[in-house]
């Protein structure tokens, strides 16, 4: 070898450059680790909801046991009982199904449906776009507790009631990201080019524009499933949605609220079994998110 | 090399060379790799201060990665294998990081390529002058000063007002000029250029390299210039070197581009069309095949592409050998390279075709972007089966004139006939019949495909949409010399070449009466460039379709079109047949592109700063950059229009005996086979 090059290490690399980019790679770990965190807490209340209290909660969580009434967390009640006696970890996880029904349903309604507007707005441009765009503007501004109540009082509390109004309050946000991703696609020569060749208006759509903003699509979707568990979980903390005595999370918080001082684990359980999935599913869209960007 | 060479004296310090000091740059058996896989094999050359060399090559064949590391910079991921770099003595691969980072403020100036890129929007042109200053070790209270001195180095006007202007705010050229300067900081002794005029117009092109050629002399630093364009290595470089799959394969005086020695040569520059070179004069050749990626290769690396390949090719590799005493060659058969001739005639359409009738008929047409008027009242009309080359610099509003012609701008004043009937302006509005017989080719395919649909299907919903009947998908690929093997990929498999040529076959497929190209070839390397203009030009001979053709390129637009069309400023200052336009006489604008693209002196005077067309605007809009300018005259009133030949008009107040004629006139337009090998001359 000569004496350039091989004085002590036989290959080297110019190591100046690029440590910034070296230093940015080896931060992006942690998050991975993150992100399979959540993934895992998210699939657990998953696999909650799919099994059922029948499979995994120790009890009944109906039973009232008035022995137990506040029975605190002990080998007993591992998460105590509430004023009725009744068992609050089979409650928690009684309560997952109905929140994990209302979430997703209302997700993926709310993301069908916005995206149909965003996409059709954006790609038809025009007084279409126009249009839409102040319908959606109006949908905003009702407020969708007010939307929630007003539904309830008319056609009864239930849980397809819950998921329209998620839904309802969710497509206007899921229509704006995809019609914003699609104007930036449909500015591009693809687009054009496609038009010039004489491309139907739904092929334009579907087949042109649809999968490039497939990534916008997904992304919204995570996000707003987030956002929907906790739409729901506060919907029936006011009591719409989910029918008295319901061990669903946002209805137990709400009906223990009182007895915080008293037992604040009736409270505190399904409390942080909202906070556990929504932060769950946040970072998930977040390392989603991040996924998407970089490619 | 491989091979172990005698143990030199160790480099201790940065500056601690020993023995006698060698001036210049010194590169021995360089060798690189990227994730493993070898990308350099064993470069070396010298350059002596003062001295340009040029590196020519295909993309992917080393280049960039050559020209980092003569300034001691690899991408992540990147090895130096072995080898050495010593400027003035002092081996740069030895020194450790901080001694490299002084080291490159230094000595080394960088002008990495796409100069707006490498500028910071949000600092003024004279901050980022500073900064590099300051960097070197200028003391803050005196940068300012030499900031500015550095500005009036590389001849920018109004340096104090300039200095204050943010990277947005200059032109193309002018922030090349900024980026040269920051390059310049500490009077540098080697200057490594990437590209340094990609992307910009040819007469722009031509004042950095003048300036290039300029600084040599004054800074006596060596400079390498990294470039694919092989007219402008051979204008402004003393020496070339040309590179192929990580080697050096040709190194010699500039003759190299006359008389190569080396097929690879020989073949990139019978792919480039010289100016006066026309399609039916004498056809390009591309070369087959694509440039190997990293990795090694058994024999020759140009082997495979070759077509003075024999066995000894294949199986041994040759080495770079003294062809004569100042030229080496990587050549097992060097000098049995046909010269750079173009290739055969094919048979041409009769000389004088009988006129065809009007195809597109354009009157008055102007659109605006706001208060701008980028295409201003523009005349012109488009023969069936005609090529048009449109061309003119950056925002002479050719690529608007484009698109108001397929329907995709915004609607303007004029009115547009095409066949004879009216044409809206909106695409939209446009009878499906109507849009099927306009369609265009988009400058890059890497957004003009969709990238998530395959080949097939690209192809397959233009044979649908465009009517184009019984032609399957595999046929239309093999017209536009595809394999079938790619029409499963999707786009970003595909090289540029490849792309450009599914972008070409879908807008022909349904054999449309017009086709606008919108710089189809300049984002494509040479050899690629040649083959997406054969594809272009046989289609048309096949098709008898009418081509709008646009670049900025007059060697390309000569090649391909019947009819030059010069345009400025977003009128059309001088059209007419090809051959009348290329010979002369000229618009003193045509004649200052044409002598830019040939690289003979013929500065423009400074550019009006403006670079705006306003409404307001009376007399000749070329007028306040114009050599021949009549003052009092040229900028009052508008030009008349003159006609020096059949055919060809041009609006210029000189008569056409005063006209410039200037360069010579191109002799190789004339079809007569006696005059191809002369080229521009």
């Amino acid at each position: 070898m000569n004496s350039g090059v091989g004085g002590h290490t036989g290959t080297k690399t110019v190591a100046a450059v690029g440590t910034e980019r070296v230093a940015g790679l080896t931060r992006g770990a942690p998050r991975d680790v993150v992100a399979v965190a959540a993934g895992a807490v998210a699939a657990a209340w998953v696999v909650v909801a799919l099994a059922g209290w029948r499979v995994l909660a120790p009890r009944d969580p109906a039973l009232q046991t008035p022995s137990d009434r506040f029975a605190r967390p002990g080998p007993e009640h591992w998460l105590g009982a509430d004023q009725f006696g009744r068992d609050v970890l089979a409650r928690v996880l009684a309560g997952a199904r109905p929140v994990l029904v209302v979430a997703p349903l209302a997700t993926a309604l709310a993301v069908i449906v916005g995206t149909v507007i965003g996409l059709s707005a954006a790609g038809l441009g025009g007084w279409f776009d126009g249009l839409v765009m102040r319908v959606l503007d109006a949908v905003t501004v009702f407020p969708s507790i007010i939307a929630a109540t007003l539904f309830a009082a008319l056609v009864g509390r239930s849980r397809l009631v819950l998921i329209l109004v998620i839904a309802a309050t969710f497509v206007p946000i899921v229509a704006r990201s995809v019609r914003a991703a699609t104007l930036v696609e449909c500015a591009k020569p693809y687009v054009e080019a496609a038009r010039l060749r004489t491309e139907p208006t739904w092929s334009l759509l579907v087949r042109e524009l649809l999968p490039n903003v497939r990534a916008t699509v997904l992304v919204e979707a995570t996000s707003r499933l987030g956002d929907a568990v906790f739409a729901a979980a506060t919907l029936s903390f006011l009591g719409l949605g989910e029918p008295p005595g319901s061990p669903e999370w946002g209805a137990s918080v709400s009906e223990n609220r009182v007895w915080l001082t008293i037992a604040p684990w009736t409270l505190l359980a399904p409390a942080l079994a909202i906070a556990s999935l929504v932060v769950a599913v946040a970072l998930l869209a977040d390392a989603l998110r991040r996924r998407v960007d970089a490619s | 090399m491989t091979e172990p060479r005698v143990t030199g004296p160790r480099v201790e310090g940065p500056l601690a060379g020993t023995g006698p000091r060698v001036e210049g740059l010194r590169v021995e058996g360089l060798r690189a790799a990227y994730g493993g896989e070898p990308v350099l094999h064993g470069v070396s050359f010298d350059v002596e201060p003062g001295e340009i060399l040029g590196l020519v090559g295909e993309s992917g064949c080393g280049k960039s990665t050559l020209g980092y590391l003569l300034a001691g910079e690899i991408a992540p991921g990147g090895q130096v294998l072995g080898g050495r770099i010593e400027l003035d003595g002092v081996d740069v691969l030895e020194l450790d990081p901080r001694a490299l980072r002084g080291w490159r403020s230094r000595e080394v100036g960088i002008v990495h390529q796409e100069a707006a890129a490498s500028l910071d929007p949000t600092m003024t042109v004279g901050a980022q002058v500073r900064a590099a200053l300051i960097n070197s070790g200028v003391p803050r209270s005196a940068s300012g000063e030499s900031a500015l001195g550095l500005l009036r180095r590389v001849h920018l006007p109004d340096v104090e007002i300039l200095a204050r202007r943010y990277p947005h705010q200059l032109s193309g050229g002018q922030q090349q000029r900024v980026v040269i300067a920051c390059a310049l900081v500490g009077n540098p002794r080697l200057l490594v250029l990437d590209e340094p005029t990609t992307g910009l117009d040819a007469s722009v092109q031509h004042e950095i390299l003048t300036l290039i050629a300029e600084l040599r002399t004054e800074l006596a630093a060596a400079v390498v210039l990294i470039s694919h364009d092989l007219g402008l290595v051979g204008q402004v470089c003393d020496r070339v070197g040309v590179l192929y799959a990580g080697r050096l394969v040709e190194l010699g005086r500039t003759e190299v581009l006359g008389t190569p020695a080396h097929p690879y040569t020989a073949a990139l520059l019978a792919s480039q069309p010289r100016l006066g070179q026309s399609r039916t004069s004498g056809r390009l050749t591309a070369i087959p095949g694509q440039a190997p990626g990293p990795g090694a290769t058994a024999g020759c690396a140009f082997a495979p592409r070759c077509p003075l390949a024999t066995a000894t090719c294949h199986a041994t590799e040759p080495t770079l050998d003294p062809l004569d005493h100042r030229r080496l060659v990587r050549c097992h058969f060097p000098l049995d390279a046909p010269p750079p001739t173009p290739g055969p005639v094919r048979p041409a359409a009769p000389a004088q075709p009988r006129p065809e009738p009007v195809l597109l008929d354009v009157r008055g047409l102007t659109r605006r972007y706001g208060r701008t008027i980028a295409v201003d009242q523009v005349e012109l009309n488009i023969r069936r089966g005609e090529v048009i080359g449109l061309v003119g610099e950056s925002g002479s509003g050719k690529t608007t004139l484009a698109r108001a012609l397929v329907g995709l701008s915004a609607a303007g004043d004029g009115a547009l006939r095409f066949q004879g009937s009216e044409l809206h302006p909106r695409l939209g509005r446009r009878a499906p019949a109507v849009r099927r017989q306009i369609q265009m080719v988009f400058q890059s395919p890497d957004t003009s495909l969709n990238p998530r649909q395959r080949i097939r299907r690209i192809l397959g919903r233009a044979l649908r949409t465009l009517r184009a009947g019984q032609v399957t998908v595999e046929e239309l690929a093999g017209r536009i010399g595809l394999g079938a093997d790619v029409l499963d990929s999707r786009p970003d498999q595909l090289s540029g070449g490849q792309k450009q040529r599914v972008a070409i076959g879908r807008g022909l497929v349904g054999e449309p009466a017009l086709v606008v190209c919108d710089e189809p070839v300049s984002a494509l390397d040479v050899s690629v460039q040649a083959g997406v203009l054969e594809l272009l030009a046989t289609e048309r001979d096949e098709r008898g379709t009418a081509y709008l053709f646009i670049s900025h390129d007059l060697a390309v637009i000569g090649y391909l079109a019947d009819r030059i069309v010069v345009m400025y400023r977003g009128a059309i200052l001088e059209d007419g047949p090809s051959a009348a336009v290329l010979a002369g006489p000229h618009h003193p604008y045509t004649a200052s592109l044409i002598a830019a693209s040939t690289g003979q002196p013929r500065p423009r005077r400074a550019r009006n700063q403006a670079g705006k067309v306003n409404t307001s605007d009376i007399g000749c809009r070329f007028a306040p950059s114009c050599d021949y300018a009549i003052p009092g005259m040229c900028d009052t009133e508008p030009p008349p229009r003159r006609e020096p030949s059949p055919g060809h008009h041009l609006d210029c107040f000189l008569n056409p005996g005063e006209l410039p004629l200037w360069p010579q006139p191109i002799a190789s337009v004339t079809p007569s086979p006696a005059n191809q090998n002369q080229g521009a001359s």
